[in-house]
């Protein structure tokens, strides 16, 4: 802690001034401060408990996913994309993939396609479920409603780890379709699951969504504009909790997510509760989506015949795919140059760029406030830092 | 929304003095870009933001490319609507050259979203963005020198001694510690190669 006009003598006392209004202090959170989720780091200049500047510092996990990405061969860099938001493996896995099939023009099998909707909406499940136990956590409720959340989700690792082998380092999507297959067994699990879902968030929402004081802590704080929102590329339930209809879902209808029926629920004030509350209502749509998968999931092949796994060129040429993260858009840039590496690896990652308005969010509130608004944006510092 | 061909020849009649072109994407992607030259670029990128049959009110990515085969550093930005869920434009601008000019003009005013993409590109890049309202370093620390994402950029001797080297750690062992100037040693091994040589 540094604080300006701050005079110690030995012991941490604090001079009394006449003016008590007069010094600003300035606090570095982070980046070992519990509260970030991670090692982030932001710095504070408070007066009293008031924050009047916010300034986010990045970096201590910086890897250069990029250089590695550039530095490999395009299947290579699958198993890093698991390591960017590490509670996402599974969507990470399809953006990029998304990407590459774009890049090389490589078509996908009906039955992976499903796969790839089922396992992006278990990742949206265990995503938005361990968000809302953190946000209880940093609200203050502690353990409790986190352990509730954890225990969901574990549920949700078993199945990834019985399918992929790896609770969250999944590297699951290949160029084309999927690694492994689904069998019967897996699938009635992962229904019975789905099907005790709603169950679940009943009994959670029971316990939280009405309850007073987390009312009182969230609702009116770290208000969001639409405007702002659109202008900072806000994306993800952190929009749509200010009212923009913009889910990529429906937008760019990638993968067969036309085929489904699914509403996209939007907030009203873009305020803490409503960023909440849109992630409880996406859990409840998730449900639905998959339902109707499970319903539908046609027989058939998980990988294109034609699709190649060694010596993978595509032609040169560029591509930017995107989708509908958990968190946000998450996209990849890639240019070929017709050699077995990208001649550029670029990811767009969704919690750094939802950082933008971090600052504007929290001027005006306490640093308390500030803990929770953070955990409402919900990032993850491997993909922030990359 | 228009093509890339026809969006060039609107901007082009709006903007009469401005170099607008086309980079054509070869891939199947086919998401094909237009390369704008600096000068005019934060107003033609108000004016695509705010023509009401873009409005491209949404800048998704920004990244920067490294070609030093043009000899140039490049930026790129993709560009959606929100509004009216279309997309994406694609912009490119490139500096100079790769070494004194590469200044280019800063797009965070039109949106914010570039802040910290900018920021990214600076950093891992150097480019400059002029009237970027933050232009630091963001993912590197402050007193780094260099910009790692450069296709020439080599990363520092920071070779830290280790008991059992071999294979390409024991050459670039001999490369970090020059041989021992007394004679009769010839093998700068383990036991001579202090790790007191590194300050």
């Amino acid at each position: 802690m540094i604080a300006s006009g701050l005079q110690t003598t030995g012991a941490h006392v604090r001079e009394v001034h006449d003016d008590f209004h007069g010094d600003l202090l300035e606090v570095s959170m982070g980046p070992h401060h519990p509260s970030t989720h991670g090692v982030f780091r932001m710095q504070v200049t408070l007066d009293g408990e008031t924050i009047v500047k916010l300034k986010p510092v990045f970096g201590y996990l910086h890897r250069n996913h990029e250089k590695l990405g550039e530095n490999t061969s395009y299947l290579g860099s699958m198993p890093y994309t698991d390591r960017l938001d590490y509670l996402n493996s599974m969507t990470n896995n399809w953006a990029y993939a998304l990407a590459v099939e774009k890049l090389a023009g490589q078509p996908v099998p009906e039955r992976a396609e499903y796969l790839r909707i089922i396992l992006a909406e278990l990742t949206r499940l265990l995503n938005h479920t361990c968000l809302a136990g953190f946000l209880l956590q940093d609200s203050g409720a502690s353990g409790t409603p986190l352990m509730y959340a954890f225990r969901e989700r574990e549920k949700i690792l078993d199945l990834f780890e019985s399918l992929s082998g790896s609770r969250m380092m999944c590297n699951f999507q290949r160029f084309g379709g999927c690694r492994t297959d689904a069998s019967p067994e897996w699938l009635a699990a992962a229904k019975k699951l789905t099907d005790g879902y709603g169950a679940f968030l009943d009994e959670y929402e029971r316990l939280i969504t009405g309850n007073e004081i987390l009312m009182a802590r969230t609702q009116g704080v770290g208000v969001l504009k639409p405007d702002l929102a659109i202008s900072a590329g806000i994306t993800g339930p952190m929009l749509r909790a200010t009212g923009v209809d913009y889910d990529l879902r429906k937008v760019d209808a990638y993968g067969f997510y036309s085929r489904f029926a699914f509403r996209v629920p939007l907030g009203d004030h873009g305020d803490t509760y409503d960023r909440y509350m849109i992630r409880v209502l996406e859990m409840r749509e998730s449900i639905e989506i998959l339902q109707q998968a499970f319903r539908d999931l046609p027989a058939g092949p998980i990988m294109d015949p034609k699709a190649k796994l060694r010596g993978f060129r595509p032609k040169t040429g560029e591509a930017y795919g995107r989708i509908e993260g958990p968190k946000g858009e998450i996209g990849f840039y890639l240019i070929s140059d017709g050699t077995p590496n990208p001649y550029r690896y670029r990811v767009r990652p969704p919690s750094l760029i939802n950082l933008t308005v971090l600052e504007d969010l929290c001027l005006g509130h306490t640093v308390a406030d500030a803990v929770i608004i953070l955990g409402s944006i919900d990032i993850v510092l491997g993909e922030v830092d990359r | 929304m228009e093509t890339t061909d026809q969006l060039r020849d609107r901007l082009l009649a709006r903007f009469p003095g401005a170099e607008i072109s086309v980079v054509t994407n070869p891939g199947p992607a086919a998401q094909h870009s237009l390369l704008l030259s600096p000068s005019p670029a934060r107003d033609i990128a108000v004016f695509l933001r705010d023509d009401p049959a873009l409005r491209l009110d949404y800048c998704s990515n920004v990244t920067g490319i490294d070609w030093p085969t043009l000899g140039c550093l490049e930026v790129v930005y993709h560009l959606y609507s929100m509004a009216l869920k279309h997309g994406p434009v694609i912009l490119r601008l490139r500096t100079t050259n790769r070494t004194d000019a590469v200044t280019l003009p800063s797009l965070t005013p039109v949106w914010r979203a570039c802040e910290f993409q900018e920021r990214e590109v600076f950093d891992l890049y150097g480019i400059v963005f002029t009237e970027h309202p933050d232009l630091r370093r963001i993912l590197m620390w402050d007193e780094f020198k260099d910009h790692p994402m450069r296709k020439d950029y080599v990363e520092p001797d920071d070779y830290e001694w280790e008991p059992t080297p071999h294979g390409g750690v024991l050459e670039k062992a001999k490369r970090h510690y020059p041989a021992a100037p007394v004679a009769g040693v010839a093998d700068p091994g383990p036991a001579s190669a202090s790790p007191a040589t590194k300050p």
